[in-house]
């Protein structure tokens, strides 16, 4: 066969870390983190492989979720500096084959956690691959300001999942911890947008400071920190966890909310004068490691 | 490199992987099946 020249990129067979790209690697460190804590917080532990396939399709959905919106935005993400260089926007890829893995993946995931554990975590993945996609990426998004207030639920199931794969049943503390990773959606990727604002204006995507302008949402970033500071410390005050979790989730919300503080204060309107809202960006992951790994280890302790 | 080669190349890579992967979910699967079935080694 002679050698062909194609125009396309995408006429190439996809290669395997593009594919792997779609999974958006680096988001899923925290929805993996944050349903291995859900599980490891839980009252029963199921055997390890059990587990450890629970987590694997914690992680397995998450990366159908990333491909579907890769797949769905492709277009949005070609005019953002931040996204332009995906395989899709890029033409690394054909559009069908992101489609195809990540409805593939999502059915695969969602069938090997009722497999491996109980129907119920499998139908809480499912409602979690869903809610993302259609309620978040294809509903909210192009549409409202509160895309991510509302949108946000969407990655705040895996400590529910990741403890009802454990325990089979919901409870109150792993309901509180879906509320903890909801109000903490907001100022985290609030004060992302704040510095990456002139992406969303020119993808047309109406995040809040593209809509409603900055100092509104510096002003929502510091309420928001409020009820969320509030919800941390909600498992202490309701006999859900110990002092230790108490004392930490109350000093590591403190500084959560001077540092919210510290960007209502703020005046600048170029990015390059944003440190505290880099600042506060950087350490609204910090916060959501160390919450999650205390209350695991103040579990432990009281077991 | 040629066009074709490249084509192969990408074609082998992402079939060396999918067998991988596929051999670590039957492995997966099995050690599933004793878990759920509760036999203990």
């Amino acid at each position: 066969m002679p050698a062909v020249e194609l125009t396309q990129p995408a006429a190439l067979p996809a290669d395997w870390r593009d594919i792997l790209a779609l999974t958006k690697p680096r988001v899923m460190y925290l929805v993996v983190f944050t349903g291995l804590c859900g599980m490891l917080a839980a009252p029963a532990m199921p055997p390890a492989v059990l587990g450890f396939t629970a987590i694997l399709c914690i992680a397995l959905g998450a990366g159908a979720c990333g491909a579907l919106n890769q797949w769905y935005e492709a277009d949005l993400d070609a005019k953002m500096r931040r996204t332009a260089k995906r395989p899709l926007p890029a033409g690394r890829m054909d559009r069908q084959v992101a489609l195809h893995f990540g409805v593939g993946l999502s059915f695969f995931s969602v069938l090997l956690m009722g497999l491996a554990t109980n129907w119920l975590a499998a139908a809480l993945l499912a409602a979690s691959i869903l809610f993302y996609v259609l309620i978040y990426t294809v509903w909210l998004k192009p549409r409202t300001a509160q895309n991510i207030v509302i949108g946000g639920a969407a990655g705040a199931f895996p400590p529910l999942i990741g403890w009802v794969a454990a325990t089979g049943h919901i409870a109150p503390l792993p309901l509180l911890l879906f509320a903890i990773i909801f109000l903490w959606t907001p100022p985290h990727f609030w004060a992302l947008s704040l510095f990456v604002r002139s992406d969303y204006a020119a993808a047309g995507i109406p995040m809040l400071p593209v809509v409603a302008g900055i100092p509104s949402t510096r002003r929502q970033i510091f309420l928001y920190s409020l009820p969320m500071a509030a919800a941390a410390v909600a498992p202490w005050v309701l006999g859900l966890a110990g002092p230790v979790y108490g004392a930490s989730a109350a000093i590591l919300s403190f500084v959560f909310v001077v540092l919210a503080a510290r960007v209502l204060a703020n005046r600048a309107t170029d990015p390059a004068q944003m440190a505290p809202e880099k600042k506060l960006f950087a350490y609204s992951v910090f916060w959501l490691f160390a919450l999650f790994a205390v209350l695991v280890a103040d579990r432990w302790l009281a077991a | 490199m040629k066009l074709e080669d490249e084509v192969v190349r990408r074609q082998r890579e992402r079939a060396r992987i999918t067998a991988w992967l596929l051999g670590a979910f039957v492995v997966l699967l099995f050690f599933i099946t004793i878990a759920k079935t509760g036999i203990n080694w």
